[in-house]
This record gives C-alpha cells, structure tokens and sequence, in this order.
C-alpha cells in the first residue's frame, strides 16, 4: 500500500496535522503567527548549510530554525520590538538562505520544492520522519499540556502555581522548530505558517474549550491536507498551496457556520 | 465592625507566620521601587497593603509570590504553603474558546463536584458551562476567587481584586472574601488602593509608599499623619463620612492624635 506515492502523500499530511492542530491552537492563542513564519524561514537557511556540510536537510532545517527560535524568544523575553525583530531575522533568513542555496548550481532548479513542499516526492524514509516528529510534538504537547494552558492564560497564575512561564515557552519553541523541520517537505517554507494558524483558526469557531479547538484543528488540518492532494490531481496544481487553499476555504466555510 | 481592635485571629500568641518578609528590597535595573520591607501574615488574619499608584503595592506582591526576584532580604513561607492568587485582571484572548468549569481545573484538575462548590460558595452556581470571555468583570472576580479557593489555600493573595467593579460590586466583593475566611479560615493578603472600602474587612493596613509608611489597624492607619499625606484630602472626606455611619469611638482629639504619631514613628524605625 506505501508503494503509491499518493497513499504515502496523505498519510504524510494526516501524520503532520497531529502536530500543527494543538501547536497551531498554541500559535493562534499566543500570537505567534510573525513567529512561526521567522522559524519557517531560517529552515531554508538551514536547507543550505546542509547542501554545504553534506548533513542530512531534515538535520539543517531543525538545527537553524532551533536556533532562530531560541534567539527569538530569547530577544522577546528581553522586552525587543518583535514586529521589528522578526521582520529583520525572518526575511533576512529566507534571503541569505535562498542566495546560500544559489551557490549549489544541481539544487537550484529544485528551489521549489523547498519553498512549496513537494509532499507528492515523500519516501518512506521521510513518511517515518513526518511520523514520528509529529508524535514526538504532539506527546511533548499532551504532557505539558495543563502547564502549557496556565501558562498561556496568564504568565502571573502560572508563576503562583510553581510553573516556569519562560520554561513552557522554550517548550513551545522547540515543538515548533520540530514541525518546522518535518513540514518543509510537505508545504514548504513559505506555507508553514498558514498550515499551523488557519486550521487552528478555523476550530476556533467550533470549539468551545481548548482542548476541543485542537482537537477540530487537527481534523481541519488533514482534511484540508487530503482535500489539498485530490485538488492538485485533478487541477494539475502545486500541491502545497492547494492544501493551503482548502485549509482557507474550510476557514471561510467555519466563520459562515458560526454566524448561522 | 473590628475597627480599632484586634480581632481574635491576630491575638493567637502561639500561630506561627504563613508567610513572612525581612527587609527585603527590589530593584528594577537601578531603580529601586522597594526598599526596607518587613511584614508576615498570620493565618486567619486579613492583611490590606494599601498604597497609590506606582507606590509598588503589586511589585510587592509580586515580590511575595516569588514572580518579581527580590534584591536583598529574606522572604520565607511555612514549607508546602498552599497558596490561593487572584490576580488584578486577567484577560483571555479572545481566540481562545474556554468555559468557566474548565478554567476552574487549572492548573490541577478539580472534579465537576468540588468545581461546582467552589462556584457556589461565590455566588456562581449554574455557571460552569459559560465562556470566560462573555463574563462580567464582577462575574470574572468571582471566578477568579473559585479558582483560587479551589486549591484549599491557607492563604488568599489578591492584587486590586475589585479595580474593575463598581461601588456596590467592590462592597459585595469584600463580604465574600471576609465570608471566605470565616468559612474557610483562610488568611488574606489584599492590595487595594481605597481604605474606606476594605476597613470594615481588613484586620491590619499596611501603607506603602516604596517603604512602610504606617501601619496598624485600620483606623490606627486612618489617622496617621503619613496616610493623610498620601492619600489626601479626598479620602479623608470619604472616611470621615464612612466613620460618622459605623465607627462607635470618637474621633480621636489632637493631643492623642500627636502622642500616637511618635509613638507610631518610634514603632516605624524599629521595624
């Protein structure tokens, strides 16, 4: 059955979905949209160095958007502008990440499939790795969970129940380095933001506890994975942006049935 | 109500401190925004820190509650110390859909029977299956104060708990906490900004203003040079009113008034 690439695709995009429902529900409450778009980005940095040191990508990618993280949350602990700060790392990322990736003349036509995933390519090697990054964030997700929750509705209830508010972000940072990392195959660079909010935002108007609003993300999310595939065979369209159109159009759909 | 004595829960001789601070200082960067505090709280008595703005009553709290690092001093607390926090407000972002009952399980989980007593005993019965964001600023408090009580707290830390309510929601607000305390036996350690409103609830005022200006019970501090300094003529005005309705003694005549004050300042240096 894993032979058929397309079965290996939408196993690929249900297995990521178990990730961005619950971080994504996360990204949303905390806004930290700008956030994941600057982690996603410095991924093409990561992409790069790796051609350059002949590391595994997958080992690249989560290196340097680790490290865009962590020096992101670490410049917000410190009170910077992050509109501002953000802007700078994350465009300055993708830039010297795509001129870096330019210098290696045999990947230069593959650039796309970086930037737009290319999740109908996935092996079975990668089907495991989206697999199990997934479930690794998703376990790191469930067993922080109540902290992660208190923490997120109020740094100051947090710190009065002997939770570390700074600790539960650093969780946060590192699960979305995790699914950066896993889903640069699989929508890209420049979609990976979308893939986290708009599923995320579109349980909101069904949900009426945290727990069910990542619950309905992640079905969000893998319907609008398979939906995304079957729209790109039938319209001979890019596959990542096609899963992101019908994640939107689920979103639209959402707020027309929470008016009703 | 007490005012003027002591009430019973702050004459045990024997009761050791639930929490204490001994001259602790805090400093943001260089600016030091408390200096010199000392204070404890004893179990079952109602403590009002009570200062103006930016006169660090929250810092201090915070300070209290181990959020804000403290510079120099030492705070201590009994060993496993179960504390109850209100805090001043709490905004949940809209995005995030949460009810009442499962607010209530953070961030230990409390089965539906005690969630539904705690929402009970302030005055919220029924109301577990709302959302957060649709509650009244009154209605919040009380959901804020279940919260707290839900962890059996032997002390309840409130920061301005009433600074979004109005006059006759601030007054109901201040029942409960005392009613609380009756009930639960629970200290309480209050930040307010208005000393009429908590007199008749508080056992102990503390003044602050960056350092302990005065204090004492509430009608001790009322007449405390430093807290007419502070808080001016308009306070006064209002206490004056407030001790024309309630208060049995009279009002205190100026040579006593004189002999309290050293007396008061005298008590001040030492501490």
């Amino acid at each position: 059955m894993l032979d058929d690439f397309l079965v290996r695709a939408g196993l690929a995009a249900v297995g990521l979905s178990l990730a961005t429902g619950p971080l994504g529900a996360f990204v949303v409450w905390r806004r930290m949209a700008y956030f994941g778009d600057a982690t996603a980005h410095a991924a093409v940095l990561g992409v790069a160095l790796a051609l350059a040191t002949d590391l595994p990508i997958g080992l690249g990618t989560l290196t340097v958007a680790l490290a865009m993280a962590v020096t992101v949350a670490g410049l917000s602990a410190r009170g910077w502008a992050m509109d501002t700060t953000l802007g700078v790392l994350a465009h300055s990322a993708l830039a010297f990440g795509l001129v870096a990736v330019s210098f290696f003349p045999n990947v230069r036509t593959d650039l796309s499939s970086y930037l737009f995933g290319d999740i109908l390519a996935v092996s079975r090697p990668e089907l495991a790795l989206v697999w199990l990054g997934s479930l690794a964030v998703l376990a790191l997700l469930v067993w922080r969970w109540q902290r992660l929750l208190t923490a997120t509705l109020s740094e100051d209830l947090a710190h009065a129940a002997g939770i570390d508010p700074d600790r539960e972000r650093l969780v946060l940072v590192i699960a979305l380095a995790l699914v950066v990392a896993v889903a640069l195959k699989i929508v890209g660079a420049l979609l990976i933001a979308a893939m986290l909010i708009i599923p995320a935002a579109a349980a909101r108007s069904l949900a009426r506890t945290p727990e069910a609003m990542a619950a309905a993300a992640v079905v969000v999310g893998a319907a609008s994975g398979l939906g995304g595939l079957g729209l790109s065979l039938w319209q001979d369209t890019p596959t990542g942006p096609s899963i992101i159109v019908v994640a939107a159009a689920l979103f639209a759909i959402s707020t027309v049935l929470r008016r009703a | 109500m007490n005012l003027g004595t002591t009430s019973l829960a702050t004459m045990s001789p024997t009761a050791t401190s639930l929490l204490s601070a001994d001259h602790i200082c805090v400093r943001f960067g260089s600016d030091e925004v408390l200096h010199d505090i000392s204070l404890k709280v004893d179990p079952g008595e109602i403590v009002t820190i009570l200062g103006p703005n930016g006169s660090g009553k929250s810092t201090l709290l915070r300070a209290l509650l181990g959020i804000v690092p403290v510079a120099e001093g030492r705070l201590s607390r009994q060993p496993d110390l179960r504390i109850g926090y209100v805090p001043q407000k709490l905004t949940i972002d809209r995005t995030m859909p949460i009810t009442v009952r499962r607010f209530l399980s953070l961030p230990t989980r409390v089965t539906d029977q005690a969630a539904e007593a705690a929402l009970a005993r302030v005055g919220m019965a029924g109301e577990g299956a709302e959302q957060m964001t649709t509650l009244s600023g009154g209605q919040l408090q009380r959901v804020l104060l279940a919260r707290a009580l839900l962890g059996n707290p032997q002390i309840l830390m409130l920061d301005e708990p009433t600074s979004g309510l109005d006059q006759p929601g601030e007054a109901a607000f201040y029942r409960l906490i005392e009613e609380v305390r009756h009930q639960t036996g629970a200290a309480v350690l209050m930040i307010s900004h208005d000393l009429h409103v908590v007199m008749a609830a508080s056992d102990r005022v503390i003044c602050l203003n960056g350092h302990i200006c005065c204090e004492g019970t509430p009608r001790v501090v009322s007449n405390a040079p430093e807290y007419r300094a502070l808080f001016g003529l308009g306070t006064q005005g209002a206490l004056a009113l407030y001790r024309h309705e309630h208060d049995h003694a009279h009002d205190d005549g100026h040579p006593h008034h004189h002999h309290h004050d050293h007396h008061h300042d005298h008590e001040h240096d030492h501490a």
